[in-house]
This record gives C-alpha cells, sequence and structure tokens, in this order.
C-alpha cells in the first residue's frame, strides 16, 4: 500500500494578521500528523518567523503583493513552504545574529529560530522571483 | 492569552508581572510603550516577571533587548525574572542569556541592583 503525502496550499496577504492565520493552520496540520507539544511550538514558531519576515521584509506589507503557504504531509515529515512576491535574498547576507556586533540589535533572529527549530531550512528563488522559504520537521520514530 | 502587563513598586524597583504572548504586534508594542513610561517618568530600576510568558516571538525578544539597552543608556538598569523554559531557551539559542541578569526569585533580583 502506497502512502500518499497530503498537502495544504494557502494564499495570504501581505499583512501582520497573515502572520497568526499561518501559525494556527500549520500547527493544527502538524497535531493532525502527530507531532507532540514541543515539535508542534518549534513549528509554529518557526511559521511565525518566516512569515514576518514575508510580510516585512519579502512583500514590505504591499497590499498587492501575496505571501502562498504550503504546508505537505509526508509520512514521515512535515515540509512547510513559504513564498513571497519580493525580490528575493540570499542567506549569506544576512548578518549573524550571535556576532558581537549584532548581539544587542532589536531585529534579525528570524532565520536563527527557523534553523534551529527546524530539521532541514533553506531559502530558495521562487519561480517569479520571490524568497520561498523551505523548512523540513521529521516525526519522531516510533516506539 | 493576549499581552497583560501589571506593574508595581518596591524599594525603588518596578517590578512589571508580564503575561500571555510577546509577539509581533500587540505584547511587542505594549512593551516597547510600557518602557518607555517608565524611563519618562525616571523609573529606571526594572525586573520583568516573565514567570506567565506562555510564548515569544523574535520581535518580543527584539523588544527585551531594545528595554535594555534603552535602560541601560539612560543610566538604569533591566532585569529578567522567572523565565519560562520556552524563554529560557529561547535566551540560550540567540545567547542572549549571558547579556540580561536572569533570576530566579523576586528577592535576589531586587537586592541586585547598585544602589
Amino acid at each position: 500500500m502506497t502512502q500518499q503525502s497530503k498537502r495544504i496550499e494557502v494564499t495570504l496577504e501581505s499583512i501582520f494578521d497573515s502572520v497568526d492565520l499561518a501559525e494556527d493552520i500549520t500547527v493544527r496540520v502538524a497535531e493532525a500528523a502527530g507531532f507532540g507539544d514541543e515539535d508542534r511550538h518549534r513549528i509554529g514558531m518557526s511559521v511565525r518567523e518566516g512569515m514576518i519576515n514575508a510580510v516585512q521584509y519579502g512583500n514590505r506589507q504591499d497590499r498587492g503583493k501575496k505571501i502562498f503557504l504550503t504546508v505537505e504531509l509526508e509520512p514521515a515529515r512535515i515540509i512547510i513552504r513559504i513564498l513571497d512576491q519580493g525580490n528575493g535574498f540570499d542567506l549569506a547576507d544576512i548578518p549573524d545574529p550571535l556576532a558581537e556586533e549584532n548581539l544587542l540589535k532589536s531585529s534579525g533572529r528570524g532565520i536563527l529560530l527557523m534553523r534551529s527549530f527546524m530539521d532541514e531550512f533553506d531559502v530558495v528563488r521562487g519561480q517569479t522571483g520571490g524568497a520561498e522559504v523551505v523548512m523540513v520537521k521529521r516525526l519522531p520514530a516510533a516506539g | 492569552m493576549s499581552f497583560k502587563a501589571t506593574a508595581r513598586e518596591i524599594s525603588g524597583v518596578t517590578v512589571v508581572d508580564l503575561s500571555g504572548r510577546i509577539t509581533l504586534g500587540e505584547g511587542s508594542a505594549m512593551l516597547r510603550e510600557m518602557v518607555r513610561d517608565f524611563i519618562g517618568k525616571g523609573q529606571k530600576k526594572i525586573v520583568l516577571n516573565l514567570a506567565d510568558v506562555n510564548y515569544i516571538d523574535s520581535s518580543g525578544i527584539g523588544e527585551l533587548v531594545s528595554g535594555f539597552t534603552t535602560v541601560k543608556n539612560h543610566g538604569g538598569e533591566l532585569k529578567l525574572l522567572n523565565l519560562t523554559k520556552k524563554v529560557h531557551d529561547l535566551l540560550q539559542i540567540t545567547k542572549l542569556y549571558t547579556v540580561f541578569d536572569v533570576h530566579n526569585d523576586e528577592g535576589s533580583a531586587l537586592k541586585s541592583f547598585r544602589a
């Protein structure tokens, strides 16, 4: 018997209210998939951080631009994609928030948190040029 | 649970009991305004009691950092009290745990301020 993946695609406005919505949707899917409390918290926070970046830096709160959230459930993992319609960015250009000179800055920690909370994290260029955050969390092994 | 803050004065120190979520939007903005108000009133010895803060995102952490530096730049001190595991872990990940003066009981937090 083959196990198929399940997928939810949501189109969101470039407003900060979308952050809570995306987090809520993803946490509910994670719960249905069998992730425990701690993992659901980490997944929710990661989506939150990805969405904040997409709204604030990707689409610059331009109401004419959308954010595309995809949550895909495979038997052993959840894959989350957040695609904006901005200009894209290179991870190498993001200042290191752990560097001494950046430690007391009031922003710049979102990517660090996503990397820390998810098992896999990457940023790729979307087909139309925006940034697509791709994050994976594996379900704990049974038993 | 939405963000709430209640301030009380003990021996010249402002202890602020925070609860709920410190996240982008309401929580972060309220925290920022509150610290500015305290500075404006000359209250520069501040303890943020985070015992009932169940969630904080990077914006909330940013406001804690902003509050810390703002108070310091005005010659005061801002300390943290009663971190939940989630907040503790976030401050560890962001290397901020050693930046803040963190306490597990109010008494030691109050005594730790410079005279």
